[in-house]
């Protein structure tokens, strides 16, 4: 399942991109596999959401979402 | 000034970097451009403990040395290019202690450059609070440099950090972090031998990004491409296994030195916080209610101080006039120079308020929210997020606005918010619909409680914001970018603003406008000054001639003399036969030429309309008096009709011009000085033009 697929409050463990170029941004920003992600808020229209990642919150969009494939 | 040191200050967004740079060199700082992009470079001074002078420059926040934005792309060049006026002697990397990991990727690259570092490890007392361990002494000793802990929001620590400066090595004693070489290693060497440099680091990033790089020469950027293609470089794949390679080597070092709780108590408040400002129905309102009250303000608050201004340079014009002798040079002087100068200054309260308000949304983090709340919508018209705040500030003015732009990272968004901000019906709009309206609009009530007159100008007002829309989702299929859309943001925790960040900022953007934009705003004032002063041949003398004659001196008091003979003058002026030589272009409109004239003046600003109109029509008594220059305007005869000239359809297509075209010598200044390219103006001054034209045309041909 991808990240995009969690809903509020849920918990997963990165475990690869589908997009190469989207992957290098979200690994700089310290996405990176076995990390854990949880899904802290949607934006009151359903997209961007926001996860709670090695230890801050960070917004990205759904379609940026599904390119993070969860273990 | 010369300085004994060049300190670089780097680090990731959100790290009190700005605060730190303003600790550490108080007002002491000036504010420039690095050359060819609009990122501000701010470079200040400070005196360290030993005597010496360090020059300090604050780079762009960024999260690793491979650029997302232009302004990024800033921090590589100006570390990694050679004796230049910014090559730092050392690099100061602020790390946000409630965040290590993350933050170190940024320096283990910094540090791999080569140029002496030393760690601030900023927000100490939060991460304290948050209850993270961090053994700071066994930190520096894994990496070989110094640590200072500092808080720059309570404004601790900054003295060692000056100290530090000061003893800090001239060689690079940092402890090596990954094995770059391993990265990609027949290229590196080959770059290596190649631009002559013993530093792998420096060769692996040139391979990245050597084509945005301007200190390389086309031949050397053409023969990196070459030694790209023979060793089957991958740009994208390289930065993933740097960027993994490196964050193991920081969860090493972290390993043992930071022990972290498994909850921050920080961002449990943080959390609670959002759940109301980020609500599905609170989130709108409190949104709604903060833009309301921001708008509000910029009007409410800004009336005393422009008034206290203008009334200054109405007494500056009327002591030079009487000091000096009456003359075409003292006339320049006051009404071409200083007048210009009082139409630059008068923005200043405006600019201060709304940076006010918007230094305090994005350090308190407000900020990000709009955007993580508003993307989805504004993304739909080629906008984004952050794009609310100069629309709706566009309301009051689009040059503040504009210059508040630069809150958007991504460059298409950018330029699409600056193209259609000036379309937001601004305040200087507001005298001209209202002198128009209510020479047109009948003052009476529909359906009980709608006033005509209201109407109308609140469909000026909708009718600019859907334009701007409009115009923008347009844009969004022409303009080409090659920065892919990214929205991979970081929501940083809530925290209070700074109120000295806050002044530094009003000032700052007050300054900036006033010596960059003002420039252009004078020259403008100036060449209009001429146009409407001086005439062809010799008509202004033979005017005065005239009016010498016994038959006006005896009957006219001096006072409507004077007035006839300055309409004469307009007439006569260049403006007058400018107004002339545009009236076959503007007939179509229903426009004469006496308005040409007014579309003319209108440049310097748009509510100039109503001074003109004053002047063409000869209005006695107070000419700022809107009354009798609408009493006048009523009264025009148009001489081929023998009807009035200001008729229904003349009216609205006057006011259609005024809502899409571009007459205002700020705004173009200001999108100059924020896009440094003319181009940018000049096509928005073209497109905004062609679509005044086109309303205009059709709401006279419709209401005819």
């Amino acid at each position: 399942m991808t990240l995009e697929q969690l809903g509020v409050g849920e918990t997963g463990i990165v475990k690869e991109f589908t997009d190469l170029e989207m992957s290098v941004k979200l690994m700089e920003m310290g996405c990176l596999p076995g990390e854990s992600v949880r899904v802290s808020r949607i934006a009151p229209l359903g997209d961007p959401i926001a996860i709670h990642v090695s230890g801050y919150q960070l917004s990205l969009r759904r379609f940026e979402a599904s390119t993070i494939i969860l273990q | 000034m010369k300085a004994d040191i060049r300190v670089a200050l780097v680090g990731n967004p959100n790290t009190g970097k700005s605060t730190l740079f303003n600790a550490l060199t108080g007002l002491n700082q000036k504010i420039g451009n690095f050359p060819g992009v609009t990122v501000d470079k701010k470079i200040g001074y400070t005196q360290l403990p030993d005597g010496r002078r360090a020059e300090i420059i604050d780079l762009p926040g960024t999260y690793s040395l491979y650029p997302k934005s232009r302004d990024e792309s800033i921090v590589f060049s100006v570390l990694a290019e050679k004796a230049t006026e910014l090559t730092p002697d050392l690099i100061v990397v602020i790390l946000d202690a409630t965040n290590l990991k993350r933050n170190l990727l940024l320096y283990t690259q910094v540090a791999d450059l080569k140029i002496p570092v030393i760690i601030a490890l900023n927000m100490i007392d939060l991460s304290k609070k948050a209850g993270i361990d961090i053994d700071i002494n066994k930190l520096a000793e894994k990496l070989g440099v110094p640590i200072i802990p500092v808080s720059a929001r309570k404004i601790e620590g900054i003295g060692e950090l000056k100290t530090a400066i000061s003893y800090a090595n001239k060689f690079a004693l940092q402890q090596e972090s990954i094995d770059v070489c391993a990265l990609a290693p027949g290229i590196i060497e080959s770059i290596s031998k190649e631009i002559d440099t013993d530093n792998s680091y420096f060769a692996l990033q040139l391979a990245h990004q050597h084509e945005t790089l301007k200190f390389l020469t086309p031949a050397q950027s053409d023969r990196i491409e070459e030694l790209e293609k023979e060793h089957g470089f991958h740009s994208q794949k390289a930065q993933a296994s740097e960027t993994i390679a490196r964050y193991n080597y920081i969860n090493d070092l972290l390993y043992d030195t930071v022990k972290t709780p498994v909850t921050a108590h920080d961002e449990s408040i943080s959390n609670k916080i959002d759940k109301v400002l980020t609500h599905k129905v609170f989130g709108f309102i409190i949104f709604m209610g903060i833009l309301l009250f921001m708008f509000q303000s910029i009007f409410a608050w800004s009336e005393y101080p422009m008034s206290l201004i203008e009334d200054l340079f109405v007494w500056i014009e009327g002591g030079l006039r009487t000091i000096l002798p009456a003359g075409p040079l003292v006339s320049l002087l006051i009404d071409g120079v200083v007048a210009g100068l009082s139409g630059v200054m008068v923005f200043i309260p405006q600019i201060a308020i709304l940076f006010a308000f918007i230094s305090v949304l994005e350090d308190t983090g407000y900020m990000s929210r709009v955007t993580f709340m508003m993307d989805k919508i504004m993304r739909k018209v080629g906008l984004n997020g952050k794009s609310v705040v100069p629309l709706i500030g566009g309301f009051a003015c689009a040059v503040p606005s504009i210059m508040s732009t630069r809150t958007i990272e991504n460059w298409k968004d950018r330029m699409i918010t600056i193209m259609v901000t000036p379309l937001v019906a601004c305040s200087a709009r507001l005298p001209v619909y209202t002198l128009l309206i209510a020479l047109v609009v009948p003052n009476r009530n529909v359906w009980w409680i709608f006033n005509l007159q209201g109407l109308a100008l609140t469909g000026m007002y909708v009718l600019s914001l859907v334009s701007a829309v409009v115009v923008a989702y347009v844009m969004k299929f022409i303009l080409k970018s090659r920065e892919r859309g990214y929205f991979i943001m970081e929501l940083p925790v809530y925290r209070m603003p700074r109120w000295n960040n806050v002044l530094f900022s009003m000032y700052e953007r007050s300054k900036t406008f006033v010596l960059e934009a003002g420039k252009v705003i004078i020259a403008v004032s100036v060449i209009l000054w001429v146009l409407s002063s001086y005439g062809p041949g010799n008509r202004f003398v033979n005017i005065e001639k005239k009016y010498e004659q016994p038959q006006y001196t005896k009957t006219m008091t001096p006072d409507s003399l004077i007035r006839v003979i300055s309409t004469e003058k307009l007439e006569n002026s260049y403006a007058g036969v400018l107004g002339h030589v545009i009236e076959p272009v503007i007939k179509p409109l229903g426009f004469d030429w006496k308005i040409g004239i007014a579309l003319i003046t209108s440049f310097a600003a748009r509510e100039v309309f109503v001074g003109t109109m004053a002047t063409i029509y000869s209005v006695e008594g107070d000419a700022d008096r809107i009354d009798s220059v609408q009493d006048k305007m009523r009264n025009a005869k148009n001489p081929n009709t023998g009807g009035p000239v200001f008729t229904l359809a003349v009216a609205f297509s006057l006011m259609m011009f005024y809502a899409f075209a571009m007459q205002c010598a700020s705004t173009v200044a200001v999108v100059y000085r924020e896009t440094k390219d003319w181009r940018w103006p000049a096509a928005q001054f073209v497109y905004m033009t062609a679509l005044a034209y086109g309303a205009a045309f059709l709401v006279y041909n419709l209401l005819k």
